[in-house]
């Protein structure tokens, strides 16, 4: 299996730096944006297969970031942070493409199964894809 | 689909409920919109303190002070034109009345000064004939002047005597039961006034015989010679041609001279005999026949018609009594006096009972704006309390998420070798345990405060009783925990999942564990138990406190009733949870007794989960 990469993206740097620390240690290629401006930035430079986003941020809030991460990638799967009551938020954001959503403070075994999920789902849609354009290809 | 997805890896929340919360906004709008439609501003003012108790009694003076001014304006409106109009009639029906009697004693007193005046007439015209067509001398022959009177009695009557008298006074002859002859009269007025006026007829008089009568004197003239023609009539004569108009009861007639002086007898003693001075003054009549009211003998006003007679300087006076005739008038009056009473009483009856009746419609409709207001200032309540718990919540969350990453740091870098070494490693593993664990609590009371903010909006969704009921008392046991109360609960494990509202449902168990909580004070112990019989969960909540009286009991589920004291208990929450149990279709029924402490039981129908 290739190395999965993932983007954490929370306004909380100590949670964020901590969370980072911890799945580096569990051996998840991971890193860290602190703003949704920033997950942005990083997402065009180096390729991110899970983006674990939390939904409460100043400036761009999740949703925003969601829609331009469906824009940037749609085979990026995004796991949302709800820290609050903003479960609708969380809902919403499932409508508009997540892959699913986790409460704050998150167990972090929990987490990290759901990254794995998450990471299934893109490499079985991109097989499927694959097979796609090789089936396009041999009828071309 | 994402949602299915989620509810598979089993999050404690429920997408799927709150999915259709979310797609029907425009019933959770009206919900909320609604009551603010129909208040009036001024009850939620008056309301907007929760604790401001109206009486919403119609004993209270507020309904009372109402009822009394609805009831004496409308009487007033009612009686106001009503005494009008049946005064107006009155008065008007009077005053025809009294015309028409009025025009009947005119009537009677011209007809009847009429005959007076025609029975003089005649009588002079006879006496002038007699005197005309006979000589002196066969006057004074004996004999015929007897039976002249003869004839004049036998054609007009009324007569009592008659006397030939010459001109210088003597009584020449004389028929009549009195002995008159040579008598002379040159003195008397009578005769002078005859003597130059060639007739006369004189008031009535006692003269030499003591007998009340009247002369009619004709002078004649014959052959340079002048004698007189005289008659006498008697009084009672113009009695009995008076009598005639003295009709009824009160009805007298009697004729006064000039000089007020009472000519005939009037019926009654105290209008003066005859030859008395008359109660009636003549000089009060003018020409024609006139009409006046005064105070009779008996004191009471008397209508007097009086008319000039032609012949005499005679007033003919006829009086009445007007209650005699008034009679029909009173009767009319009484009647509608009745009738206007009976109206009266018809207009007081109807409006004191449409008034109460409307006072109570009014009342019944207070109390339930009153009650609806109370369900408002609770719900506004529980959202104020929602919003803070979730901003609370919020703050509270993102540090704990923090501290749950550091511990669960702390604990991954035990794990590397050289703290592996270290004689306290136990001690630090079991210290970062314990705060992972108290996080997970402090977790909780966060999402149970969550959850308490969303419970404002009504919705159906799959309700597990038993886990609602831990659920609620996972929030109270710190509270009971401080007060020294054991909570027990013994769940029947076989309840069905059931359609309801859980928000609303951990509402209801809330205030009845809170409730139990604080009845007991400090140190007890409060039993949770749920069952399923006869297509209804029971959730019985008991516990060993004080108890209530059967009066208490009764009152209980009235809103703001509380047993707590100082403000501390609004007295909505039993009412409230009542509300909710009772639009479930359920009950909530209580048991207690002093010193033993009280049962609740809530009573849900079993409504089966639509199958999705």
């Amino acid at each position: 299996m290739e190395q999965l990469r993932v983007l954490l993206v929370d306004d909380e740097s100590d949670f964020l730096e901590t969370l980072v620390k911890r799945l580096r240690k569990r051996n998840v290629e991971v890193a860290g944006a602190s703003s949704g401006e920033e997950a942005l930035r990083v997402l065009r430079e180096i390729p991110i297969d899970v983006v674990v986003l939390d939904v409460r941020m100043p400036g761009m809030d999740g949703i925003q970031v969601l829609r331009e991460i469906k824009t940037i990638n749609p085979l990026i799967q995004v796991i949302m942070l709800t820290g609050h009551a903003s479960v609708e938020v969380a809902v919403e954001g499932m409508e508009l493409g997540a892959f699913d959503y986790l409460m704050k403070p998150a167990n972090l075994d929990e987490l990290l199964y759901k990254i794995q999920d998450a990471y299934k789902a893109k490499t079985i849609q991109e097989q499927k894809i694959g097979r796609l354009r090789e089936l396009e290809r041999a009828g071309g | 689909m994402p949602v299915g997805h989620s509810s598979r890896v089993g999050l404690p929340l429920r997408p799927r409920r709150l999915l259709r919360a979310a797609s029907c906004p425009a019933l959770l709008v009206t919900h909320r919109q609604s009551p603010f439609r129909v208040c009036p501003a001024s009850h939620l003012r008056s309301m907007g303190h929760g604790r401001e108790l109206v009486d919403v009694t119609p004993r209270s003076p507020l309904y009372a002070g109402l009822q009394r001014k609805i009831i004496f304006l409308t009487l007033l409106v009612s009686f106001v034109p009503l005494v009008l109009l049946g005064g107006t009639l009155y008065w008007q029906f009077s005053r025809i009345y009294r015309e028409k009697i009025d025009e009947q004693l005119r009537y009677r007193a011209a007809t009847h000064g009429n005959a007076v005046d025609l029975f003089l007439s005649e009588r002079t015209a006879f006496l002038s004939a007699i005197a005309d067509t006979h000589s002196l001398e066969y006057m004074l022959q004996p004999g015929n002047l007897a039976s002249l009177l003869e004839v004049m009695n036998l054609r007009v009557g009324g007569f009592v005597d008659l006397g030939v008298i010459a001109s210088d006074g003597r009584h020449l002859a004389y028929v009549g039961p009195y002995h008159l002859e040579g008598l002379n009269y040159y003195d008397q007025p009578w005769f002078v006034q005859v003597m130059s006026r060639g007739l006369y007829i004189s008031d009535v008089y006692m003269g030499y015989r003591q007998v009340p009568h009247s002369v009619i004197a004709v002078r004649h003239q014959e052959k340079g010679r002048i004698w007189i023609l005289r008659a006498t009539i008697d009084s009672d004569v113009f009695t009995k041609l008076v009598r005639g108009a003295q009709v009824g009861r009160t009805g007298d007639a009697y004729l006064v001279n000039g000089d007020r002086i009472n000519q005939t007898a009037p019926r009654f003693s105290g209008e003066g005999a005859v030859l008395a001075q008359s109660r009636i003054d003549p000089s009060k009549f003018g020409e024609g026949t006139t009409v006046l009211a005064e105070p009779g003998p008996e004191g009471r006003n008397r209508l007097y018609a009086g008319v000039w007679l032609r012949n005499a300087k005679w007033l003919l006076v006829i009086s009445q009594d007007p209650a005699e005739k008034m009679l029909g008038l009173s009767q009319a009056r009484n009647l509608e006096i009745g009738i206007v009473i009976a109206g009266a009483l018809a207009i007081i009856f109807t409006v004191i009972l449409t008034t109460r009746l409307m006072v109570k419609k009014l009342v019944e409709a207070d109390r339930a704006v009153c009650e609806m207001n109370a369900q408002l200032v609770q719900s506004d309540k529980l959202a104020a309390m929602g919003k803070m718990a979730a901003s609370v919540a919020h703050e509270v969350n993102n540090p704990l998420a923090v501290i749950s990453e550091k511990t669960g740091w702390a604990l991954d870098l035990l794990e590397e070798e050289e703290f592996q070494q270290s004689k306290n490693l136990e001690e630090f593993r079991r210290s970062l345990r314990k705060i992972e664990e108290h996080v997970e609590r402090a977790r909780k009371v966060v999402h149970n405060m969550l959850g308490f903010a969303r419970r404002m909006e009504p919705h159906t969704e799959d309700v597990d009783i038993n886990q609602v009921i831990d659920q609620t008392i996972s929030l109270l046991e710190n509270y009971a925990r401080t007060s020294n109360i054991d909570i027990q609960t013994h769940l029947a494990s076989d309840l069905p999942i059931i359609a309801s509202d859980q928000a609303q449902l951990q509402q209801v168990f809330l205030n009845l564990v809170s409730n139990a909580i604080d009845a007991i004070g400090n140190g007890g112990s409060i039993e949770v138990s749920t069952r399923q019989l006869d297509g209804n969960i029971y959730v019985n909540v008991k516990d060993d406190g004080p108890g209530m009286t059967p009066d208490m009991q009764k009152k209980i589920f009235e809103p703001f009733v509380t047993t707590k004291s100082g403000g501390k208990g609004t007295g909505l929450g039993l009412w409230v949870s009542l509300g909710i149990v009772e639009k479930m279709g359920g009950t909530i029924t209580v048991e207690s007794k002093v010193g033993k402490g009280s049962t609740f039981t809530v009573k849900l129908p079993i409504v089966v989960p639509e199958k999705k």
